[in-house]
């Protein structure tokens, strides 16, 4: 009862805040902060390193939008969310912006009201079981007990995948992603299900990561994206096309590297359009002409971030796969920026 | 009084309402309540105003819809097509079953370690103490996570049963298997003619309520102790046991097995059940022992003397003399114990019990997104919950309150 009403407390007081809120951009500029929600910490996509400064793939989106708007990269505020309170905190206007391994769903964009500005990472929800038992397909889990994080699209996609497939199992709801390994490690567990990039990255954290297996099946669609809230559309632009330079850059070649030698001008003219030399794009975001480049010098464009932080040489060692540029035969695409 | 005459009646003038003592009280509640009224509306149209500007609107058709998720304890027939209003019913008992669990052994060890405080063994009473505030002044949560771990941690897996050497067993002739998923029991299996064995079973339980009666009778009018202990013992089983070996075993037992991943068949007490059952138990259990000190201390000392007098002894001085009458002073901190485990069994979700808070305002409320609703709701079944405990206790408080003549 006290836990419930305080939740009533913060949906009603989330609501009359939410309302309250309009021009994102320039409260989080008259701030000088940008407020960015996280997870609670998942290697690789979000986790403070040991220094206590927050790393990850996630992150990066963060940092870039920070960087766009309000020229530093480090001018953000990471607020961890968990699977239950990310929706809250972004409606309440306590966030500014969502980046949290958030699946793209219908409800949640219709329903919930809230704008995914793109997709940064495509994933899909897949089972890790302990090589001992011998298990090589999720078909096999008949009667299985099954660690799921609650609250999140996964609990619907495995009661389907189960039903579709006749065959039973034992869910274990758990609140945060630690609490669930704790679980499976212990063995209370035979299986844990979530998306499969967490699925690896948490698996690069166990003491003996060889001893478990991912399971072929990948039983869902999992479109992961930053989002914002509904009705701020300059703000939904801001961030959309941030992500979107991100992609485009490493599709145009631009890199960190040569960023600054690109910036001085070149050949190839949506290069210019995007850094900022050439064009009006800045200023129709209402931004300074240098927007997209801020945001490149962050951490670089979006294939440097992949491989920073969950790429092949990382401890998390996620190939590309569907994240690979559309050129590469991956679903990463950017419409052009003119 | 008759030969005075009445007052002259005043007749009402409206400066009264603040300068007269009899008026300016209500005076002041009306403004108190206008205020009060005006903040409420305030609030609920703010919050109208806003759910409009942001295009939501309260409504509980989502009761309706499917809930598309599985619950791991199914009080009620229920899988992933049924309704998320089913969803919340099958949370709704899984709260009323750890409510009225935790209840009975919260109970049972708040008696028990309330009158071992008082005892005159001095170890006795010191680990009794060092029980009471080691468990109060540690927040529940915390007492629900540590006992949920160390019961993952220290109980076997139940692959660990398998294999030709298996490094656990189960207990009691291989019948109940403790993992750390859980408990499995032997379920009774009812075979034609287990009826007639039930039949038999409550005919003995109405005979020993006659034997005891017809004991105490003899004592009081013919002085004469019977036993009762042991023939009530002998009266609750051996019919039955005849019954069953008479009628060729009707009620056989269904015993579980390691099958695949998990023990299959029998009755299955979910860990997570077992550890939030414990931790409430326990936890409310340390102030219930309070409140049981609180009500034994506060019956005088001459009554307890007085039956020593007698000749009592100890044992039937409390049961007899003493806890009767400490009943009337802690039934009614007891009452606002049991409406405390009842609350706090909604931390459950911490250790993945889906109990109300975790179907209707845990996964329901986040997939459909209806958190108003939800939340609303919630409170009204545990506000349903709460009177409803109350009301009984109240009863049963005035059965034993002093009955004044």
């Amino acid at each position: 009862m006290k836990k419930s009403v305080f939740l009533g407390a913060l949906t009603v007081a989330g609501i009359i805040a939410g309302g309250a809120s309009a021009a994102t951009l320039d409260e989080v500029k008259a701030r000088g902060k940008l407020n960015c929600g996280v997870t609670t910490g998942v290697p690789g996509f979000a986790e403070p390193d040991a220094s206590g400064v927050w790393q990850g793939f996630d992150v990066a989106v963060c940092r870039a939008v920070a960087a766009a708007v309000l020229g530093d990269g480090n001018a953000v505020e990471f607020v961890p969310t968990t699977g239950k309170t990310r929706f809250t905190a972004l409606a309440s206007g306590e966030i500014d912006l969502l980046a949290r391994n958030t699946t793209w769903t219908f409800s949640r964009d219709v329903d919930l009201k809230f704008e995914f500005i793109g997709v940064n990472y495509y994933d899909g929800q897949g089972f890790m079981v302990p090589k001992e038992l011998g298990v090589a397909s999720a078909k096999d889990l008949d009667g299985a007990t099954v660690c799921i994080q609650t609250g999140t699209t996964t609990e619907l996609n495995l009661a389907d995948f189960f039903r579709a497939n006749s065959i039973s199992y034992e869910p274990v709801p758990i609140e945060t992603g630690a609490e669930a390994v704790q679980q499976y490690i212990a063995g209370a567990c035979d299986v844990y299900t979530t998306d499969a990039s967490a699925l690896a990255a948490q698996r690069a954290n166990f003491e003996d990561p060889s001893a478990h297996v991912l399971l072929p099946e990948i039983i869902s669609k999992e479109p992961l994206g930053p989002l914002v809230r509904h009705g701020d559309n300059e703000w939904a632009d801001i961030s959309r096309w941030t992500l979107n330079a991100l992609i485009a850059a490493e599709e145009l070649g631009v890199t960190s590297v040569n960023l600054e030698e690109l910036s001085a001008g070149t050949e190839n003219p949506e290069i210019n359009r995007l850094l900022g030399t050439e064009g009006e794009l800045g200023s129709m975001l209402g931004l300074d002409a240098g927007w997209a480049k801020a945001a490149l010098g962050v951490a670089g464009n979006y294939g440097e971030i992949f491989e920073q932080n969950i790429g092949a040489a990382t401890p998390i060692g996620l190939a590309r796969g569907l994240n690979a540029q559309w050129t590469d035969g991956g679903l990463i695409y950017s419409p052009p920026f003119r | 009084m008759t030969t005075l005459a009445d007052p002259h009646k005043e007749s009402f003038r409206l400066s009264m309402l603040l300068n007269d003592t009899r008026y300016r009280s209500l005076t002041f509640q009306f403004i108190a309540l206008v205020a009060i009224i005006a903040t409420m509306a305030f609030i609920g149209g703010n919050l109208v105003r806003n759910l409009a500007e942001a295009g939501l609107n309260i409504s509980y058709d989502f009761l309706g819809a499917q809930a598309g998720y599985d619950i791991n304890q199914r009080p009620i027939s229920y899988d992933s097509q049924d309704t998320h209003g089913r969803a919340a019913m099958v949370g709704l008992l899984n709260t009323l079953i750890v409510a009225f669990l935790g209840c009975i052994t919260a109970t049972i060890i708040g008696v028990v370690a309330g009158v071992l405080r008082l005892s005159p063994n001095w170890l006795v009473r010191k680990i009794m103490a060092f029980y009471v505030e080691i468990f109060r002044n540690v927040p529940v949560l915390i007492w629900i996570l540590i006992i949920f771990s160390i019961m993952i941690n220290a109980a076997p897996a139940p692959n660990a049963f398998r294999g030709d050497e298996p490094t656990a067993s189960m207990w009691l002739f291989d019948s109940i298997a403790v993992t750390n998923r859980g408990v499995y029991l032997p379920k009774p299996i009812w075979g034609s003619g287990s009826l007639l064995v039930v039949g038999v079973f409550i005919a003995s339980i109405i005979g020993i309520f006659l034997f005891r009666r017809y004991a105490r009778k003899q004592l009081f009018d013919h002085g004469r102790l019977i036993p009762t202990f042991w023939p009530s013992l002998a009266l609750l089983f051996i019919p039955v046991i005849l019954a069953q070996l008479v009628l060729g075993t009707p009620i056989s037992l269904e015993y579980p097995a390691l099958k695949g991943f998990n023990f299959r068949g029998g009755i299955t007490i979910l860990g997570s059940l077992i550890a939030l059952w414990f931790a409430l138990s326990i936890y409310t259990g340390a102030f219930i022992a309070e409140n049981v000190r609180a009500g034994i201390l506060a019956v005088s000392k001459g009554q307890t003397e007085a039956a020593a007098a007698l000749g009592l002894r100890p044992g039937r001085i409390m049961n007899l003399v003493v806890l009767p009458q400490a009943l009337r002073v802690i039934i009614p901190p007891l009452i606002s114990q049991y409406l405390n485990i009842t609350k706090n069994s909604s931390l459950a979700i911490a250790v993945g019990y889906m109990d109300l808070t975790g179907t209707l305002g845990g996964i329901t409320l986040l997939q459909t997104g209806r958190a108003i609703e939800s939340v609303l709701l919630l409170m009204l079944f545990y506000l349903i919950i709460s009177l409803s405990i109350s009301f009984i206790m109240n009863i049963y408080n005035n059965t034993m309150k002093l009955q004044e003549r």
